[in-house]
């Protein structure tokens, strides 16, 4: 797990960096969230989950961070479990979870992202200050290291959970609703950063609700509602047809279901 | 003054306050970010019948058998609200307030079957200038242990407390890290016994990290800033209080609460005062 280094041959080498989820059902309790989901990926991809509100985005990035349980499927990442690989898998909360007041700065929460490097009680060592200062720089953030989070403004919130996945030299970023709650320059940051993130042979996966700047955005679709509803490059994809059939199902055995608030 | 410095249960009074100041006002960081200093005010009322129960089983008040009483019962509340609440129904604040008045109305009962009645008071409020060094030990002890565990836990306690969903996939045993620092918490209510008595132990428990985290926004500084202030406000309390001929434990919560509120006040960044001249 010590080979960190290597995200810009990811791109050259999709075939060793594939996310690969088969039948992935998730419950809670008697509700089907996720009924067996499969479809596969690689890094250097910038795949959208879209679908209404309770249709599972959420639920599917959860699961790939192994934040819930999944009660059917797999889920592999370059070949073996995704559990072997949690270090290399970020996952950036939506912003109702987060608790803003917690006395932290910026470094402080990027800095968390070096605790899968130190371990639960190593040093924290120059190298691993040097990793934040590089993820601090790389997101424009290292004049702001020292504010209380809930001190910076949208953008730069998001920016700083995200540099803290770069501190972690994670490979897959998992978001949930980044661009909710952005300015339009902030958002455009966003999506060029994220461009940039997966230019480096980075995969990202991002829960998204506004339909018109997907193809600017994202190179994959997963249209979701319980069950797949398609996957595939965003212009082929994401058409008018398969939107009606995502967002205007009818006829379900069962309606689908917000998951809950503290899962 | 002193003169009283030099005599052996004053020096012993004072290496008890450094030790308690500080590992409490320690700790206190962790109640701060978990917002529970409400379940702690419950946890230590819960020790006095705790206490109760032990010289009524044993019939006898001793040290031990006090500090026994004390940590079971605040064992059978603190864990069984955790317990109770972890089936989603309840929250734990709930469970919490119920057992512990149901704890305390069982103490309150036994209470006038005991013929030690007078030295229960001692347990109320505390008297630091009678520590034996037994006490010291027993402090010392539970001091060790409590800045141990946490400082070598601080980075999975700490991401468990900010983002217990994001701990857990990282491998950390979350629900374990919240049985831990209940027991260390219980573990600090009764070292802090002897010297502030069980209904002013909040006041070491909370008021150090509270008072820190209006100076500061760094979270490492809330724990070791409060253990210095801590141990700092309690030697002061201490030489106050033999000057002036009162109580110590009493003063010890008084001096916490007045850095609080001068923090609270005049603090740079997040005090009264400043704000108000920022608009």
């Amino acid at each position: 797990m010590k080979d960190h280094d290597h995200h810009a041959c990811c791109a050259h080498h999709a075939s060793h960096h594939e996310l690969a989820i088969e039948g992935l059902t998730v419950k809670y309790r008697s509700l089907m969230a996720l009924d067996s989901v499969s479809f596969s990926t690689s890094c250097g991809n910038r795949v959208a989950l879209i679908g209404p509100n309770g249709a599972g985005k959420s639920t599917l990035l959860k699961a790939i961070a192994g934040l819930v349980p999944q009660r059917a499927g797999t889920i592999r990442w370059r070949g073996a479990p995704v559990r072997k690989w949690f270090s290399e898998f970020a996952y950036l909360p939506q912003r109702e979870d987060v608790d803003w007041s917690f006395p932290i700065t910026l470094r402080g929460l990027v800095e968390m992202g070096r605790y899968p490097q130190t371990g639960w009680c190593g040093r924290f060592r120059a190298e691993d200050a040097a990793a934040v200062d590089r993820a601090l720089d790389a997101l424009d953030l290292t004049h702001l290291q020292d504010r209380q989070i809930r001190e910076l403004s949208g953008g730069q919130q998001q920016r700083g959970f995200i540099a803290r996945a770069l501190a972690q030299e994670a490979h897959v970023l998992l978001l949930d609703e980044p661009f909710t709650g952005l300015d339009r320059n902030a958002a455009r940051r966003l999506g060029d950063l994220l461009g940039r993130l997966s230019g480096e042979g980075r995969l990202i996966l991002a829960s998204h609700h506004d339909l018109a700047n997907v193809p600017d955005l994202f190179d994959e679709v997963l249209l979701v509602n319980q069950r797949m509803i398609g996957f595939g490059p965003t212009a082929t994809t994401l058409t008018p047809e398969a939107i009606e059939r995502t967002f205007h199902q009818s006829n379900e055995p069962s309606a689908p279901v917000r998951p809950p608030a503290n899962a | 003054m002193l003169e009283v410095l030099t005599t052996g249960f004053y020096q012993r009074a004072l290496l008890a306050a450094v030790m308690i100041g500080f590992a409490n006002g320690f700790f206190s960081g962790f109640v701060v970010l978990r917002r529970t200093a409400l379940s702690v005010s419950a946890l230590s009322h819960t020790m006095l019948p705790g206490i109760a129960l032990a010289i009524f089983i044993t019939g006898a008040l001793t040290q031990a058998n006090a500090f026994l009483g004390a940590l079971f019962a605040a064992l059978i509340v603190g864990l069984g609200s955790v317990a109770v609440s972890r089936g989603n129904r309840i929250a734990q604040g709930t469970a919490l307030a119920v057992l512990y008045t149901t704890a305390f109305a069982a103490g309150v009962a036994i209470l006038p079957h005991l013929d030690t009645r007078q030295e229960l008071e001692h347990w109320l409020f505390g008297d630091i200038v009678a520590v034996g060094n037994a006490d010291l030990w027993i402090v010392f002890s539970i001091s060790a242990v409590t800045l141990t565990t946490t400082n070598l836990l601080m980075r999975p306690i700490l991401l468990t407390l900010f983002e217990p969903n994001v701990a857990a996939a990282q491998g950390v045993p979350t629900r374990t890290m919240q049985y831990l620092l209940f027991g260390l918490l219980i573990l600090s209510l009764v070292a802090s016994l002897q010297a502030v008595g069980c209904v002013l132990s909040v006041g070491l428990l909370v008021a150090p990290a509270a008072t820190v985290s209006l100076l500061t926004d760094r979270t490492s500084a809330l724990f070791w800033g409060g253990g210095i202030l801590g141990a700092l406000g309690s030697v002061a309390a201490l030489l106050i209080s033999a000057h002036f001929n009162l109580s110590p434990g009493p003063v010890i919560v008084m001096v916490l609460g007045g850095f609080f509120l001068l923090a609270y006040l005049f603090g740079p960044k997040y005090g009264l005062l400043s704000r108000h001249l920022r608009g």
